[in-house]
């Protein structure tokens, strides 16, 4: 009889060690989100004081993690708000129903292309581009024009200089993919795909190893590979994060090969503090936190109108018509491009 | 009644254990796989898919190479640090484990700059199986290190040399004396590389690229990027299964062979060109293989002079990391401390238990051994859909990330403290017991005086495996708290020369606490009667 009430005795002691309250209090107020997530410390503490909450921020992982982590906890999540689901990821959490209905104050001022496919379910915070960078003191010393198209990747000129994220496992890497298809259609991308890895285009699993590896820029250097599939922001992220501040930044996109990512907030269905989720909510629409967003996340506000900071305007590349599928499509083919794609490329 | 006692006392112990691997292992895996398995997935029908068989013919043929070519390499310098004297010994034997308990997102930049494109080494071997292998022995180097040589400081040279006398060459003399002297250790150090080999995750994610992928991979992929538990979960079992056999057949292999009465010669200094050749042969393996990626780290950390240091302290509103960076040294040192503490709990309750191995304690000792060959992503994602109601709504709390920590550090603890315990002459123990002490009084005055060395060293092990945890603290969900290996896998996210060079600041000074508590475990050794550590 000893052993089983000591086992009961040990279990509830390793749970009462290992285990926090935070349930039913309703002045607390968690967000759920990945990695990457950052906000100035004064905008936060504004927010807090204000609407007298306290927010938790629960990161981890990226968007692929961190939506497959909250459709297992379907129902009962581990935070009220769940921000950094993007269109890629979007009909997954859509689908699988782990949001419930709100519209934010300001998402009337959200331009109706950021809103498509959202369903009333989530709202568009911010969007970036994912294109291909270039390493400009790269393109200069061998003199040299950058590429300036997906054709142009292709030329012998660019032969072994790319490097590319694996779409199944980044979500770069799956937003250059549906760029390709943007470009190349339904049948045309899988022979550009054969091509380009002909022409020596790396593929590695994520963003960090391609940028920070094997990108000559990212790299300290130390990469070889001039060419990397990675963000519209990422030159002014070169500026923004340099030890002395450069005049210039050192790399540069190429506009023609950008696919617009956008990044979606909801609430998540069964939250403990859905009051206080909506409010947090209004926050990530409000001016402050859009116009806070930039130089944070290097990504652009979703509100319109929002001002952004010089080095947004002075080094980032916005690309004139973005390329873009429409979440139907994405939600349709996803896994089927994905498998093709590994094996025109991998196998 | 004496008779019975000690075994009441055992069975309260091994609740400890018990209760802690049911909670924070068995439960949450079994959780995910029983919903991977529930829904209607392939079942054990993915097996003939030929991508899976291709995956799982890599994962076994890697490891095996892997082990192979780790003993071979690790072997002469076991034998090196094992016997002879050196200058530099203590910090040299501490530099050795460094490799084993660096996370791999740090070990993967520095063996990419060494033999990357454009390496410092000028041979490329990136994206082969060349490069795998390498980082593989780079890692367990010190485990044979560790494991054999502790064993062969022991060994009596005078068998030896009596060969030697008698016309052997020295060759022969090892063939014949000592590799069957070394042999159950041996084995005990291959079985352990090959499972960590065998469930490699991030060196084959870095080093091989998305064309290799181990078991560990695949199962990483299917649960995170695709949201196949089904098929995450089939391919879980087989990992549990395969990992299963290899401990039955360690324990059978090495179990047997720890009774033998051992002296303690002591190490010499290198006499001959011939033992300077070995000598000194071996210094450079361990320059080139070991040192030279640990130095590229340093070197990258220095890339912008000072700058990249004088930013751990900066509390830049603009900083990627959520508090500055050096708080994530403050973090990683109290995780530490809460996951040695609990394993070193739990891993002596169940060292004690284990010492009278019962018809269950085999049985007992291979789950302990379990979790090390369980993929972190299960663990993890396992804590997600179990640990998740009242009253064992754990998901958020901090504390989770040092339970999880201990459960990688136990292992490590009990086959440091086990041997030793073993080797106490239970005699003593029952002189104690007839002379009227409690169970308690008998460990603390017969068993703790002998094993607290042993205990000591397992106690800096586990605070370093704790340190460079990175595969089970980073699924789990954290308020603003990242350790250091979280920290630097946040940084080398981002671009900006900042932020890359503070990752390498901070793999340098995780490679310096580790090294500080190595250098300290390796003063407290046990000077006799071998752990294996």
């Amino acid at each position: 009889m000893r052993a089983p009430r000591l086992l009961a005795v040990a279990v509830v002691l390793l749970a009462a060690a290992c285990s926090t309250d935070t349930k039913t209090d309703t002045s607390t107020v968690t967000l759920v989100t990945h990695e990457s997530f950052v906000v100035s410390k004064e905008v936060l503490a504004d927010f807090q004081k204000q609407s007298g909450l306290t927010v938790k921020i629960l990161r981890s992982g990226d968007a692929g993690a961190l939506v497959n982590k909250a459709v297992l906890s379907k129902g009962n999540p581990q935070g009220d708000v769940l921000f950094g689901v993007d269109n890629t990821f979007l009909s997954r959490a859509i689908d699988a129903g782990i949001f419930s209905a709100y519209d934010p104050k300001n998402l009337d001022q959200v331009a109706a292309n950021l809103k498509e496919g959202t369903d009333g379910k989530v709202a568009p915070v911010d969007y970036g581009d994912v294109c291909v960078n270039y390493d400009k003191a790269y393109y200069a010393k061998k003199g040299i024009q950058p590429p300036s198209s997906f054709a142009d990747l292709l030329k012998p000129a660019y032969k072994n200089q790319l490097v590319v994220e694996n779409p199944a496992t980044s979500s770069p890497g799956l937003a250059f993919l549906l760029g390709s298809v943007a470009t190349y259609g339904d049948t045309g991308w899988k022979d550009y795909w054969a091509k380009l890895k002909a022409n020596g285009a790396l593929v590695v699993d994520g963003w960090e190893e391609a940028y920070q590896q094997r990108f000559t820029v990212g790299s300290q250097g130390k990469g070889n590979r001039p060419l990397v599939v990675s963000y519209a922001s990422s030159p002014p992220a070169e500026v923004v994060y340099a030890e002395k501040k450069p005049a210039d930044a050192p790399s540069g996109v190429v506009t023609n090969t950008c696919f617009r990512q956008i990044e979606y907030a909801g609430l998540l269905d069964g939250a403990a503090n859905p009051t206080g989720g909506r409010k947090l909510l209004d926050f990530l629409l409000s001016p402050q936190f859009q116009k806070d967003m930039p130089l944070q996340m290097f990504v652009y506000p979703s509100v319109t109108g929002t001002p952004l900071p010089a080095e947004f305007t002075k080094y980032a590349a916005t690309p004139e018509k973005p390329l873009t599928l429409p979440a139907a499509d994405i939600t349709k083919n996803r896994e089927a491009w994905i498998d093709e794609w590994t094996n025109t490329v991998l196998r | 009644m004496d008779k019975y006692r000690p075994a009441l006392t055992r069975a309260a112990l091994a609740v400890v254990p018990l209760a802690f691997l049911a909670v924070f292992f068995a439960y949450p895996v079994a959780s995910l796989v029983g919903l991977g398995l529930g829904g209607d997935g392939p079942g054990l029908g993915l097996l003939t898919d030929s991508g899976v068989r291709h995956v799982l013919w890599f994962t076994v043929w890697q490891a095996v190479a892997s082990t192979v070519l780790t003993v071979l390499v690790a072997l002469p310098g076991a034998a090196v640090l094992a016997r002879f004297d050196l200058p530099g010994r203590a910090v040299i034997r501490a530099l050795v484990t460094v490799p084993f308990v660096l996370p791999t997102v740090v070990v993967g930049a520095a063996f990419l700059a060494l033999i990357g494109p454009d390496g410092l080494l000028g041979i490329e071997l990136d994206r082969t199986v060349w490069a795998i292998l390498a980082a593989h022995v780079f890692f367990n180097y010190a485990v044979v290190v560790r494991i054999v040589g502790s064993v062969w400081a022991q060994l009596d040279r005078r068998q030896e040399e009596a060969a030697r006398m008698l016309g052997s060459s020295r060759f022969a003399a090892f063939r014949r004396v000592t590799l069957p002297a070394l042999r159950p250790a041996i084995a005990a150090a291959s079985s352990v590389v090959f499972l960590f080999t065998f469930t490699s995750f991030g060196i084959v994610q870095i080093l091989g690229g998305p064309e290799y992928a181990t078991l560990e991979v695949e199962i990483y992929r299917r649960t995170v990027y695709q949201l196949d538990l089904s098929g995450a979960a089939v391919l879980s079992l087989v990992q549990f299964f395969a990992v299963a056999v290899l401990l039955a057949l360690d324990g059978l292999l090495t179990g047997k062979a720890r009774a033998s009465r051992l002296v303690e010669p002591a190490p010499r200094r290198p006499r001959g060109r011939l033992e300077w050749a070995f000598v000194g042969a071996n210094l450079v393996v361990l320059v080139v293989l070991l040192m030279a990626p640990l130095a590229v780290l340093v070197e990258r950390s220095f890339a912008n002079g000072l700058g990249s240091w004088k930013a751990l302290a900066s509390s830049d509103s603009s900083s990627v990391l959520p508090v500055p960076a050096w708080q994530t040294v403050a973090t990683s040192l109290q995780y530490a401390v809460i996951a040695t503490a609990l394993a070193v709990v739990v891993g002596v309750c169940a060292a004690v238990v284990l010492t009278r191995p019962g018809r269950l304690g085999g049985v007992f000792g291979l789950l302990l051994m379990l979790p090390l060959g369980t993929s972190a992503v299960t663990v993890g994602f396992g804590f997600l859909v179990a640990l998740d109601e009242p009253p064992l709504d754990l998901r958020d709390s901090p504390l989770l990330v040092p339970c999880a920590q201990a459960l990688v550090a136990v292992p490590f603890v009990v086959r440091a403290v086990l041997p030793v315990l073993r080797a106490i002459d239970n005699r003593l123990r029952e002189a104690a017991a007839v002379l009227g002490a409690p169970p308690l009084r008998v460990w603390w005055r017969v068993d703790l005086p002998l094993v607290w060395r042993a205990l000591a060293a397992a106690t800096g092990f586990a605070f370093a495996i704790s340190l460079g945890e990175f595969g089970a603290t980073v699924f789990i969900a954290r308020a603003d708290s990242p350790t250091i290996p979280v920290a630097i896998a946040i940084l080398l996210g981002r671009p900006g020369e900042v932020n890359s060079g503070q990752a390498m600041a901070l793999a340098t000074i995780l490679m310096v606490l580790c090294s500080v508590t190595l250098v300290v475990l390796d003063r407290l050794r046990p000077s006799n009667a071998g752990g294996e550590l």
